[in-house]
């Protein structure tokens, strides 16, 4: 096999590897209905995951950036704005990170 | 929830307009998504793949993270085995996302739902799960296109910066160097407040961000996000709280 092709087949597998996670949480949900057990579990997924995404950029990286996530919350509270709640938090990193390195 | 059957609950809307509200709404965190772009379109160039191998990937696979690792496994002898495996376990957590919007896409024909899983990233995912919470609290019936739009928003900006990055770019300052690292933290900081956590959801969080901060520490890739989920899933479903103190509205 030509190594274009080798590749490209290689990339149609992630591809295919890629589609099955996403595609495999609704199909398991398709399958069953949640006792109690699993509503809560399944209730506390969103907030979980994305506690999770943002816990070591959030808390472990440094002052500049426990600073600026504590800003973006308070600022996507009050004003309810995702962009400009973005807006805040990298203008407060990028502002502490010039003094703090 | 229980009995939220497909055909107890009725067909969700799936319409042009809440596709385009999806689109709109994403566009400022795809723009973000788009510094990333450029940056593997740069690193794929780099590390020896064409420009159809490289917009290939983010055409098909399209999921930044998987395709930065797979960068960095990619070689003359193509692991062609574990630039597979680890293409899947590094998307583990898209099982659990896909299955915290299923009350929603249960209630789209199966075509639209898995159609629209195609598209399903960290960013439209969780974009879209705060548009339907926001739904819920007002009493306003979803559109199911949503999902779809956002995530056509990230994959039109992920897939023209991967070609700007591979073509033209030939050099790029650490997006760090701006705070625009940061910008994905500030989104998903954002979303999290949105989501309006409850008191008894204290526990659950904090839980979560324990096991992610350990996991993150013990091991590479994205192993923390499925580990914080699934200890705060746990937690929740261990605890004697009532279910659903927040009635549904649909």
């Amino acid at each position: 096999m030509s190594p274009l092709a080798t590749a490209l087949l290689t990339i149609l597998g992630m591809a295919l590897a890629t589609y099955v996670s996403r595609a495999a949480g609704l199909l398991l949900m398709r399958r069953m209905t949640p006792g109690p057990r699993t509503e809560r579990f399944m209730r506390a997924i969103p907030g979980a995951i994305l506690a999770s995404i943002i816990a070591p950029s959030a808390l472990t990286a440094g002052p500049a950036e426990i600073i600026a996530t504590t800003a973006t919350a308070l600022a996507a509270w009050r004003y309810r704005n995702l962009p400009l709640a973005m807006l805040v938090g990298v203008a407060v990193v990028f502002g502490l990170r010039q003094f703090m390195g | 929830m229980n009995t939220q059957t497909p055909s107890a609950a009725g067909r969700l809307p799936f319409t042009l307009g809440g596709a385009l509200a999806g689109f709109r709404a994403c566009v400022p965190v795809a723009l973000g998504v788009a510094v990333y772009g450029v940056l593997y379109g740069l690193l794929a160039r780099q590390k020896g793949l064409s420009l159809v191998e490289a917009q290939s990937m983010s055409l098909l696979v399209f999921a930044g993270a998987s395709q930065l690792i797979a960068l960095d496994l990619w070689s003359r002898d193509l692991p062609v085995v574990s630039l597979i495996a680890t293409t899947f376990i590094v998307n583990l957590r898209h099982v659990l996302m896909g299955a915290a919007l299923s009350p929603q896409l249960l209630r789209l024909s199966p075509g639209r739902a898995f159609g629209s899983l195609f598209f399903m990233t960290d960013e439209s995912w969780a974009l879209t799960l705060a548009r339907y919470a926001d739904d819920r609290r007002r009493g306003l019936v979803s559109d199911g296109a949503f999902l779809i739009g956002a995530g056509i928003a990230v994959y039109v900006f992920w897939n023209l910066s991967t070609a700007l990055g591979h073509v033209l770019v030939r050099g790029l300052d650490d997006p760090a160097r701006y705070g625009l690292d940061f910008a994905f933290t500030a989104v998903f900081t954002a979303l999290l407040v949105g989501l309006r956590p409850r008191r008894s959801d204290a526990l659950p969080l904090i839980v979560a961000t324990g096991a992610a901060l350990l996991t993150a520490r013990l091991c590479p890739g994205k192993w923390y996000i499925l580990a914080g989920a699934l200890a705060g899933g746990l937690t929740a479903a261990l605890s004697h709280a009532p279910v659903a103190s927040e009635p549904e509205i649909r």
